[in-house]
């Protein structure tokens, strides 16, 4: 599998999703910079997790509108597998991969923590290694994760299987507990028709060695390589 | 703007002026010695900078030369932006603390930020990555009314800062008291690794290599902030709130990015950030180092704001900013580096062999003044000082009428402020960008970091226990590098080195200053006991309000190594039937304890005394155990003891990354 990752002004978990990706594909990803108009022949596009540009003006929108960005939608629309992660979910709802938007956390503070998720929809490149239903344990690191959608979209997300992962309690309980930024529906990320894009608030990179604490992860980037190699 | 204009902003210079700008009436006397002239407008700003207490450390220089610094695993100790210490396999640690205090009370969010951003240049412009941010906090009593207003902006500044620039935050410690109800305290903490055949020192070689000047523009933001660090608060203190800076993250997010680009390239022949007193300290201290003189030409410098005067710019404690020196002919390499990362860069003069300060800006010269004389005559005083009074130890009386549980007792030891979970604080830190933290502090005794790229980890803390400190600081000083070499052998990992943060009150006040010498003997004694030497710190003095002082704290960053990140140990306990095993005498010490204070509303008697020899023994056999894979978790005794620390190693940290 190849794989390149976006890299803004500003973005910040660049070296991790390359540790990821690296450590499980054998094979460095190329690094991309947002004035570049052009994307080296990839099976997967990762958006990473930061603050780029400062996210001064509302988070992702200015980087949505980067040049890269135009050639990231073009891929997209092709097939090409695209993962955007936390500041990258972020970017590629801005641009308009994604329905929905995300606000400013509930309680309008930054949030790190290692969270709980439930797997909703297993019929994925990215998710096809995990069970149904199965919980999982990501780092979330985020201040504006709070994902809003109508409740009509939330319906149509849910019965197309577009709902990735749901935040949950330990015990996969709908404990509001679980949910770390009032995120409607407890969404924490969302796969696009075709199931080809998936943008989640949550840190899979960072969850893929012992020294993370946990390897829940790894199964991601299993499966992705599984399936574009 | 022009020449004119700027002399009419200009008041004359006289020594009412000078007190305005913080010299004292001898400290002005000198500099017209010096000068054999009347200083200009400019030049008495730039001199009250150099010479105040934040800038020339003029208390302190005394008692600070007396700490040990040095050791075969120093690489650069005091005097540089940040200690430099060998880790091994051609690897360096660079780490600095350093206070933010005075700002961060005038506007907590940006005043924490801006710590956080300058510490962070500190270590960075050494050529290290930075790999962890750390932090030491002092409020003051949890129901005074403007506690809850400044936890609140420092927490959420310390992580609007380093959440952005992607430097995990991985710990600290956060205490309450009412004795930091007018002054708080901020330290914050950088570690950064880097080549030890790629470190960047800050004295300027070469005549005529060009000063370049890279960043952020230059505003009006923090003159005399310095010298506001420098006094005593009053009543009117909120109305410095001007002179507080405005950090900006992402701009130091590309200017970590673009500086260590261009330290991959030849380029560079020196290079230090603008941190208190901006332009002028950086430039002053990179030619003095050198030897040289400078000459900058303001014109082309990059400006935020309209009509700038000379001393404007040379004092404005704009943030994000650094001054390079150059080999000749590499400004292009230079330029296309922060071209791509957006950045302004701006030849603005170059080095000369006149040793004199120049400025010159609307085609005038607004200082010419010489550089070395300037420095070596910054003021060095030898404080009457006041040893404390030794407090006396307690007996058992203390506990008559003390009738209550054990379990109740422990409940409320939980619930008080020191003790409670701090979880609100560090959930809003990112502590795990990077994809390194094994450790973040509080799930171990230190935090433990890996070097990227690599097996090997560093180990983090910060420690102090300010009511030991003013009780006898000769032994809250010993303590509180004890703990930190504590804490570190704790985790698994072997000490190497501190960094000191001495924050205290008036030193023109003989008691004050005998806490501050109290406390570096103490420094000093655990220093050389331990094979753990100061490479860097940072005074912070006049912490008053209202005559008031701070508790004496001298915050100790502490900082070890351990060959695999994978053997680190945290506090928790891990499996039913596993041995507990306590190292070390326990005596039954009750003065300055958490217990006393807290059950029976008592602050008072002697510390517990350190035994340097006992510590190192112990703590030696501890690393070893851990080394050795026996142990699966440790935990320091510290406030609350025994109880307190068996319940902490009990407790779940529920949301922990292991």
């Amino acid at each position: 599998m190849k794989a390149a990752i976006v890299v803004f002004p500003g973005s910040n978990r660049e070296r991790d999703a390359v540790a990821a990706l690296e450590a499980v594909s054998g094979t460095k990803p190329h690094l991309v910079w947002h004035r570049d108009t052009e994307l080296p022949k990839v099976d997967l596009i990762v958006v990473p997790g930061g603050f780029s540009y400062g996210d001064y003006l509302r988070s992702g929108a200015m980087a949505a509108h980067s040049p890269i960005m135009r050639e990231v939608k073009a891929r997209a629309d092709q097939g090409v597998r695209v993962l955007g992660v936390c500041n990258g979910f972020q970017i590629i709802t801005e641009a308009g991969l994604l329905p929905g938007a995300l606000m400013r956390n509930g309680a309008l503070k930054f949030v790190c923590r290692v969270q709980h998720l439930r797997v909703e929809n297993t019929d994925s490149p990215f998710t096809k290694k995990y069970a149904k239903g199965q919980i999982v344990r990501f780092p979330v690191a985020h201040g504006d994760g709070n994902y809003w959608t109508d409740a009509e979209t939330v319906k149509r997300l849910d019965g197309e299987g577009q709902v990735a992962f749901r935040y949950v309690a330990d015990e996969a309980r709908a404990d509001p507990r679980g949910n770390p930024n009032g995120s409607v529906s407890d969404i924490a990320g969302i796969f696009n028709a075709k199931r080809t894009v998936l943008g989640l608030m949550p840190h899979p990179e960072d969850a893929v060695e012992a020294l993370h604490g946990n390897t829940d992860g790894k199964p991601m980037f299993e499966g992705l390589v599984e399936a574009l190699s | 703007m022009s020449a004119e204009a700027t002399k009419a902003q200009e008041r004359p210079v006289t020594a009412e002026l000078a007190k305005e700008f913080g010299l004292s009436a001898e400290e002005y006397r000198n500099a017209l010695d010096i000068l054999g002239r009347t200083p200009t407008f400019t030049e008495l700003g730039i001199i009250s900078v150099m010479w105040s207490e934040h800038c020339s450390y003029k208390s302190s220089k005394l008692w600070l030369k007396t700490l040990p610094t040095t050791g075969p695993q120093v690489i650069c100790g005091p005097g540089e932006n940040a200690g430099v210490v060998d880790i091994g396999d051609g690897d360096a640690v660079i780490f600095k603390m350093e206070s933010h205090n005075h700002p961060s009370y005038i506007e907590p969010y940006q005043g924490a930020a801006t710590g956080v951003g300058g510490i962070l240049r500190d270590v960075f412009t050494m050529g290290a990555r930075p790999i962890a941010n750390m932090n030491a906090l002092r409020f003051g009593s949890p129901d005074h009314p403007k506690t809850r207003h400044l936890v609140s902006g420092v927490v959420a500044g310390i992580g609007g800062y380093g959440n952005c620039v992607g430097v995990p935050t991985v710990g600290g410690e956060t205490n309450f008291h009412p004795a930091y109800n007018g002054n708080i305290l901020v330290n914050a903490m950088t570690v950064g690794v880097a080549k030890t055949d790629k470190i960047f020192y800050s004295a300027a070689a070469g005549i005529g290599n060009p000063v370049v000047y890279v960043g952020s523009k230059t505003g009006r933001d923090g003159i005399h902030g310095a010298t506001m660090a420098s006094a005593e608060f009053t009543e009117d203190s909120e109305e410095k709130r001007p002179t507080v800076q405005v950090g900006d993250p992402f701009t130091e997010k590309l200017l970590i990015e673009a500086c260590l680009e261009l330290m991959e390239t030849d380029a560079i022949v020196a290079i230090q950030d603008m941190g208190a007193a901006g332009l002028t300290s950086s430039s002053v201290e990179m030619a003095g180092k050198g030897g040289l003189g400078i000459e900058l030409t303001l014109d082309t410098l990059p400006m935020r704001e309209q009509a700038m005067t000379p001393y404007e710019i040379m004092l404005s404690e704009s943030q994000e900013r650094m001054l390079i020196i150059l080999k000749p002919g590499r400004e292009e390499v230079a330029k296309a580096i922060f071209d791509k990362w957006e950045l302004d860069f701006a030849v603005i003069g170059h080095l000369t062999d006149t040793g004199n300060l120049v400025i010159k800006m609307y085609g005038e010269t607004w200082c010419n003044m010489p550089i070395a004389p300037v420095s070596n005559a910054a003021p060095e005083y030898d404080r009457p000082w006041e040893p404390t009074p030794k407090a006396s130890d307690l007996d058992d009386s203390v506990f008559d009428g003390y009738s209550e549980s054990l379990g109740d007792t422990l409940t409320k030891l939980f619930g008080c402020p020191d003790l409670a979970s701090k979880r609100w604080i560090w959930e809003q830190y990112d502590s795990l960008v990077g994809g390194d933290t094994r450790f973040m502090s509080g799930q171990a005794d230190a935090a433990v970091v890996r070097v990227p790229g690599q097996t090997k980890a560093v180990a983090i803390t910060t420690d102090c226990t300010p009511r030991y400190c003013l009780a006898d600081p000769i032994e809250g000083g010993k303590q509180a590098v004890a703990e930190a070499w504590r804490n570190l052998s704790a985790v698994g990992a072997l000490p190497l080195a501190i960094t000191d943060n001495m924050n205290f009150g008036n030193p023109e006040k003989p008691r004050i200053m005998g806490q501050f010498v109290g406390a570096v003997q103490g420094i000093g004694e655990a220093c050389k006991a331990l094979d753990f030497p100061v490479v860097s710190g940072n005074v912070s003095l006049y912490n008053e309000t209202n005559g008031e002082a701070i508790l004496p704290t001298p915050a100790i960053g502490g900082v070890g190594i351990m060959p695999d990140a994978m053997i680190a140990v945290g506090i928790a306990f891990k499996n039913e039937g596993d041995v507990i095993l306590a190292v070390g005498d326990t005596k039954g010490h009750i003065g300055q304890s958490i217990f006393l204070r807290e059950i029976l509303g008592r602050e008072e008697g002697a510390p517990p005394p350190v035994d340097l020899a006992v510590e190192r023994r112990n703590g030696d056999f501890v690393r070893g155990l851990i080394r050795e894979g026996l142990v699966v978790s440790s935990h320091d005794v510290a406030d609350g003891g025994l109880m307190v620390t068996i319940a902490e190693m009990a407790l779940p940290v529920a949301s922990a990354p292991t």
